[in-house]
């Protein structure tokens, strides 16, 4: 905590380390790593991270062939979990704790000192007043002594002073701040150790239950095993979306919302709620948000006799705003194979000349762009395979075609038909559990408190000192010191001033003219 | 008034305000050269009907340079007073926009910035009142017509819609306190780079320049800014967690918005450790003022425009 530069390091090898602890735990340090996290924290606004976005993480290193790969190695793409941002937080919250433990220490035993006696010269200080007050020494002494006490100034009274000192909140507040900044370190590391999240698709009229392999990507910490999930489930009954029509905002989303029916556990009752973006529902501590939304067409296939092969709805995802969406379908039970890569758009384009894009998100003139193949889908290959991805290595193109809601494409090579009957709606959930949320937000209030009272609060110092200069005039001098720039102090030393010439009851806008200046 | 009247009062209002402010900058700027020109002391004291016998001494200031003084300081109270007005159009502006709207004013990034010029002006003209700062008024108003320029030409939208995400009280907690913030970390940054431009006259033994406080003095009105602005901006920063917990998920994520208001909040923070490090509380300090509302316009224009985020609700 020394805010001076550290004295020459002593000689040897605990000399080092106490000349190094030293260092580290200096404001200088402080202010350095401070610096450093600031920086170190800019690559990952301007890289896309793992974290949040995956899939452009791949694109962006197949864009780069050159830079990708080394950006990946020095942790670009996952700077907030990489080694290098963890050391200069690392080394931020040892410096931090190196530096406020004997801060405590200190402040500790100074709440429990007597304030400094008086100096000798007062009228050197820079906030000082010298005055005559028509009254004996020891009244004076009692009228300063009874204005700080009801002030609750902490004193220290001696035969002709009082030594005053006021603000010791200041210093608490600060470490009250600092420790709550370790607390919220904490909060994290409880939420990133025992927390899962997970996302999932779910198309209207479907269910979900909460076990591991019914995510489409989960993420959990060490201490999370798949026996932590709570066993809810529930059921998107709904899922109600509107967008704008409006010149300036055409296509912007007013409303998008899910009804869902829910049970805590498997045999528990049936519940019914609405999800809607900034209202999640919880469930034993689990949260599940509303995260997007978006179309899912459904396909009825059938074979060369007519009989049906595949007769489900296929979720596609969003491309852009309107929500040309893409998909694929893939139906090994038919022989041979057959691979539908698909598009699907809301809102066709009226003139097809711009080709298979939404110009409205909302399902005014739905459409499927189809291109279908046959042969080998790659499924048995065992290879994880993307749901979103043809593999058309293996595989030969039998035609392309577009279809309304209703309309069926007999296949070129007389091999079945593929119908779009209509399509369903789905939304993507969140689901997360975070036990260090309440930490955090405990901390987060106590920093803010102690950052109020450490900024706020004014620490500062007066002194009374009076020498009788007859039996009923006593030569009073008053002197203050603040810590830090205060404009307050002379105010606070008038106040002082009037109180000890008995005029505190009356108004300091009283005129001062029985005083005589010496000063 | 039926709505398009409301969009077209709103707007009429705001371009009223622009125009104001622009005759109030022309004024500070008349003032602050007039300072400028002003060359050597200008006061000298002479005692008048100084009798032999009496304690009081009359005194009478005699100006020396008076009438280029005199007009500066006349356009400088001009330049006040369009100021408030200025201030009282934009404000009609914003609420209007609200009401037309049909909710708070902060939808998109068009509200949000004249409101942050709002919330400039105002914060100049509170400390105006506790203390004379005219001397600032070129550094705030330039920065807030630059905010309204940039409003009214290339941010303008006509929508009224929130979308979802933005549809709850946490953005009226969340978005009023960085305004205010926003006004404060602009009214320090100017203030920081006044000292700046002092110190570096001071170092030299020269004047500086005139009606600006020494750069000691602004250094403290810096730290008296900062000091007021930085538990607010935690404070934003924390609603802003929460409502992105309730919105997503998480109350953190990393997101460029979230990781640009973590950089300013280190930066001020970093500040505060500055002003109380040796070597650090001068000219460097300054500096890790302006850097600090460096990061906080890049959060506001360079991550709504140019980077894909989360909170990209621009309407651009
Ligand atoms: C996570 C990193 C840190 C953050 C965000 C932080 C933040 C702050 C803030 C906002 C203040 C201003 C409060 C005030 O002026 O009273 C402050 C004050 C202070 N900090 Fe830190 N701090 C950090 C780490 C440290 C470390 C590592 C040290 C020790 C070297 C330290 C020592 C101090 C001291 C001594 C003050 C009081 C300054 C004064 O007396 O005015 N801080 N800190």
């Amino acid at each position: 905590m020394s805010k001076e530069a550290p004295p020459l390091p002593p000689m040897g090898a605990l000399g080092f380390l106490r000349f190094a602890w030293r260092q580290l735990t200096s404001m200088k340090t402080a202010l350095i790593l401070l610096f450093l996290l600031a920086i170190a924290s800019v690559p990952g606004s301007i890289f896309p991270q793992r974290g949040n976005n995956p899939l452009r993480v791949n694109e962006w290193i197949a864009d780069s062939p050159t830079f990708g790969p080394i950006f990946d190695t020095l942790g670009f793409f996952d700077v907030y979990s990489s080694p290098w941002f963890a050391a200069v937080y690392l080394l931020l919250f040892i410096s931090l704790i190196g530096c406020v433990l004997p801060r405590t220490k200190v402040h500790w035993r100074a709440m429990f000192a007597p304030p400094p006696p008086v100096p000798r010269n007062l009228l050197r200080l820079p906030e000082s007043m010298s005055f005559e007050v028509g009254a004996p020494a020891h009244d004076v002494l009692a009228r300063g002594q009874k204005y700080l006490t009801d002030r609750r100034w902490r004193l220290l009274v001696t035969e002709n002073a009082i030594a005053a000192e006021k603000g010791f909140l200041r210093e608490t507040g600060n470490l009250l701040f600092h420790f709550s900044l370790i607390l919220i370190l904490v909060a994290i590391a409880v939420g990133g150790l025992f927390g899962w999240k997970g996302n999932v698709i779910v198309r209207a009229g479907q269910g979900f239950s909460n076990t591991l392999t019914q995510y489409d990507a989960w993420g959990g910490g060490r201490f999370t095993g798949a026996a932590r999930l709570s066993p809810f489930s529930f059921t998107l009954d709904k899922f109600n979306v509107e967008f704008d029509r409006s010149e300036a905002q055409r296509g912007s989303p007013s409303l998008f919302e899910a009804d869902v029916t829910y049970r805590r556990s498997p045999g528990a009752v049936a519940e019914n709620s609405r999800i809607e973006v900034n209202s999640p529902l919880e469930i034993d501590g689990a949260k599940v948000f509303l995260v997007g939304h978006g179309y899912a067409p459904h396909f009825v296939v059938r074979d060369a006799s007519g009989a049906v092969v595949f007769d489900d709805s296929v979720v596609f995802l969003p491309q852009d705003g309107n929500f040309t969406s893409t998909g694929v379908v893939k139906i090994p039970d038919s022989e041979p194979p057959l691979g539908i890569e698909g598009i699907f758009v809301p809102t066709a384009a009226s003139n097809n000349l711009r080709g298979p894009i939404s110009i409205f998100p909302g399902p005014d003139d739905p459409a499927v762009f189809m291109s279908a193949w046959r042969g080998d889908l790659g499924l048995d290959a065992g290879a994880p395979q993307s749901v979103y991805r043809l593999d058309t290595k293996a595989m030969a193109q039998i035609g392309l075609d577009a279809l309304r809601p209703g309309q069926t494409w007999v296949l070129p090579d007389g091999s079945g038909s593929i119908e779009v009957t209509g399509f369903e709606r789905w939304a993507s959930f969140q689901i997360a559990f975070d036990p260090g949320k309440e930490i955090a937000l405990l901390g987060a209030i106590l920093a803010l408190t102690g950052l109020m009272l450490s900024l706020f609060i004014r620490r500062r110092r007066v002194w009374i000192a009076v020498a009788p200069s007859s039996q009923t005039v006593t030569v009073v001098q008053i002197a203050g010191l603040a810590r830090i720039e205060s404009a307050d102090l002379p105010g606070e030393l008038q106040l002082i001033r009037e109180a000890v010439a008995g005029l505190a009851d009356t108004t300091s806008a009283t005129p001062l003219g029985d005083f005589k200046e010496q000063k | 008034m039926n709505a398009t009247q409301l969009a077209g009062a709103s707007n009429a209002a705001v371009y009223a305000s622009m125009l104001t402010l622009t005759f109030a900058m022309v004024s500070f700027a008349i003032s602050f050269a007039a300072g400028r020109r002003r060359i050597g002391m200008t006061q000298t004291q002479v005692p008048v009907a100084a009798s032999a016998g009496s304690t009081a001494v009359l005194i009478r200031s005699v100006v020396d340079a008076p009438t280029d003084d005199q007009a500066g300081r006349r356009s400088a109270n001009i330049a006040m007073s369009l100021t408030w007005l200025g201030f009282v159009l934009l404000l009609a502006g914003v609420v209007l926009r609200g009401v037309w709207a049909g909710r708070v004013p902060w939808g998109n990034m068009y509200e949000f910035s004249i409101t942050a010029a709002l919330g400039i002006l105002g914060a100049f003209l509170i400390v105006s009142l506790r203390r004379d700062v005219r001397w600032l008024g070129l550094f705030i108003v330039i920065p807030t017509l630059l905010t309204l320029g940039l409003a009214v030409t290339v941010l303008y939208t006509e929508g009224a819609q929130l979308v979802p995400a933005l549809k709850s009280y946490w953005l009226s907690i969340h978005v009023s306190a960085a305004i205010i913030c926003s006004g404060a970390f602009t009214l320090a940054a100017a203030t920081a780079g006044l000292s700046l431009v002092q110190s570096r006259s001071e170092l030299r033994g020269k004047p500086g320049l005139a009606k600006v406080p020494s750069a000691d003095k602004l250094r403290t009105l810096t730290y008296r800014v900062l000091a007021f602005a930085f538990p607010l901006w935690t404070f934003a920063v924390v609603a802003g967690a929460i409502w992105a917990e309730n919105a997503w998920g998480r109350y953190w994520g990393w997101d460029p918005k979230e990781t640009w208001a973590f950089i300013t909040w280190v930066i001020y923070a970093a500040y505060l450790h500055a002003r109380s490090t040796v070597g650090w509380r001068g000219d460097r300090a300054s500096w890790v003022a302006i850097a600090g509302w460096t990061a906080f316009i890049i959060n506001y224009f360079g991550v709504n425009i140019f980077i894909n985020s989360l909170h990209s609700y621009s309407g651009v």
